[in-house]
């Protein structure tokens, strides 16, 4: 009955004064993929660092497969996969040869696991003999993700594999996530891109050390409880100003050339917000009512959680 | 600053721009211009030619052939001239970590040419707009990445260059403060200051004015984010750029 594959309890961890982790709460189940999102210096990388065993916590408890990150690491590192966001592979040797030799840490055969890096791996192979330092970006990220996988890892660590990769490599790397997926395989993945969180099974929203929300995405979406419309307005930055200045507006933000306005309880139609903006003779295109993505929840939980 | 006639202010103008490395075409004939006061995105694959256009841009490089002007200046004769009148800041290095937010502000403005009244003049600016007092002594390496990357802007326009050019200025930045970046950059390119940026948010794409996708080396397209959804019929820049770019040869090669 019990799924849950990863867990973490209270965790805590500062450097100094810095509080990287400020007691996390999560619970991962097996064969899910669950992304942690977040901007830089929410904690991803702290708290992938101690589910990977490669860092201690302060405080609490993490579990993997099982087994807890402190006490039992030695068997641990043997089942988990990592890709961690710095390219950590060997530059000085070949394509091949790094992937040997991660096969050769964990004593398995290249031959048996290539089948699950099959569609990853095969781009590379015309490239066997191409020292790692000399690959492209992309290249280097799909020969990372390979020798992280070649013990057939049980569960899966990707420390923002996606960040500064262009949008055509970001589609193939989950492309491939999902194709993971269906071996059984458990993935955890980071990543400061919103849109991202959309091809997970559940995500937590991160900022500042503590997970805001956890949820699928459609739960978390479920969660927002202002009204929201989206406006073309005629000049962006003024009608930001001015709406900002409003009784009833919750909050103005742009989203590309629209602005996404939340309101507060009494304002609920286009007509009553189209109302409000042309008191505030504010001039505009489109007007209507919509669904918040992802990304809107994170804009109004930030500013929840920053509220005392 | 007073923005010109639109229609005759070029800032950029690019035309039959080529550049080779031995064999490799990193840059195949591209044409374009970029208007006084304009937001103009600048997007490609990894490995399309995007850093190598920039960098003739910025009068770092020169082309193989074709004519190049930046801010009116040659970038074959007077790359010096290019670099006094653009800032350029990018995510990776701009500011000196273990200098504070008012020694950078002097360290830039001295190399600028700036002096010392108008330095001070220019980071009080800053520190007021952007609600920084508190932060004006604290070294760059303890600022977290958003505050450090409005930093970072504010120090590649204070000598009021013509053309800013942003390379991925915001990754890693939570929602609320690349929205206020990007308000930034509204606020910049009202003053008549171009906007020359590159990202891999797809999403910010919709925030410039016109934006280029550059394909192994060519600009496959080149318009409003609007008039690029209408003629791709589809509902968003990413995919746009997922239909011209995908499956590029020179991904596989490199």
């Amino acid at each position: 009955m019990n799924n849950t594959e990863v867990y973490g309890q209270q965790l805590t961890k500062s450097y100094g004064e810095h509080q990287a982790l400020n007691g996390l709460y999560f619970e991962i189940n097996r064969g899910e993929i669950f992304g942690f999102i977040g901007p830089d210096g929410a904690g991803k990388t702290s708290l992938f660092r101690i589910l990977t065993t490669l860092l201690l916590p302060d405080s609490g408890v993490a579990n993997v497969a099982g087994l807890d990150v402190v006490k039992q690491y030695r068997q641990l590192r043997l089942i988990l996969g990592y890709m961690p966001q710095k390219f950590s592979l060997y530059t000085d040797l070949t394509v091949r040869e790094n992937l040997d030799f991660f096969a050769g840490i964990f004593k398995v055969k290249v031959k048996e696991n290539l089948y699950l890096v099959d569609q990853i791996y095969g781009q590379l192979q015309p490239f066997e003999s191409r020292r790692a330092g000399d690959l492209s970006g992309g290249m280097k990220q799909k020969l990372a993700l390979s020798c992280a996988l070649i013990h057939k890892p049980r569960v899966l660590i990707l420390d923002e594999p996606t960040t500064g990769v262009d949008a055509v490599s970001r589609q193939e790397f989950w492309e491939m996530l999902l194709l993971l997926k269906k071996e059984g395989i458990t993935i955890l993945v980071s990543t400061p891109y919103m849109d991202e969180a959309r091809l997970c099974d559940r995500i937590a929203l991160m900022q500042h050390g503590i997970i805001m929300a956890t949820g699928s995405p459609v739960e978390i979406i479920s969660g927002f409880s202002k009204n929201l419309f989206r406006l073309k307005p005629d000049n962006t930055l003024t009608a930001l100003h001015q709406l900002r200045q409003m009784s009833g507006i919750h909050r103005a933000e742009m989203f590309g050339a629209y602005i996404h306005l939340s309101t507060s309880s009494e304002i609920k139609t286009p007509a009553a917000v189209a109302q409000k903006l042309q008191s505030g003779n504010i001039h505009y295109t489109m007007l209507e009512a919509i669904e918040p993505g992802i990304e809107d929840c994170f804009i109004e939980l930030m500013q929840q959680t920053s509220e005392p | 600053m007073n923005k010109p006639d639109g229609n005759k202010w070029k800032v950029i103008v690019v035309e039959n721009l080529v550049k080779k490395f031995g064999s490799f075409v990193a840059n195949d004939h591209l044409n374009f211009e970029v208007g006084g006061g304009e937001i103009f995105g600048f997007l490609g694959a990894n490995g399309a030619g995007k850093t190598t256009a920039m960098r003739i841009l910025c009068g770092l490089s020169k082309p193989t052939s074709g004519n190049v002007k930046v801010a009116g200046f040659d970038v074959y004769t007077q790359t010096e001239k290019i670099k006094a009148h653009i800032g350029y800041m990018s995510q990776r290095f701009s500011l000196y970590e273990d200098l504070t937010v008012s020694e950078n502000f002097q360290f830039y403005g001295g190399i600028y040419g700036l002096n010392r009244m108008q330095i001070k003049e220019k980071l009080e600016n800053m520190l007021s707009r952007l609600q920084l007092e508190a932060m004006r002594k604290r070294l760059i390496r303890t600022l977290p990445p958003g505050i450090r990357q409005k930093v970072a802007f504010s120090v590649a326009i204070m000598h009021e260059p013509e053309i800013a050019f942003l390379d991925e200025p915001t990754g890693g930045v939570d929602p609320i403060t690349r929205r206020q970046f990007w308000e930034m950059i509204y606020e910049t390119a009202a003053r008549g200051i171009t906007v020359f940026v590159t990202t891999h948010y797809m999403d910010e794409a919709e925030y410039c004015d016109r934006i280029s996708i550059m394909v192994d080396g060519r600009i496959e397209a080149l318009d409003t984010p609007a008039e690029l959804k209408k003629q791709h019929d589809v509902s968003s820049i990413n995919d746009v750029f997922l239909k011209l770019a995908r499956k590029p040869a020179r991904n596989i090669q490199l």
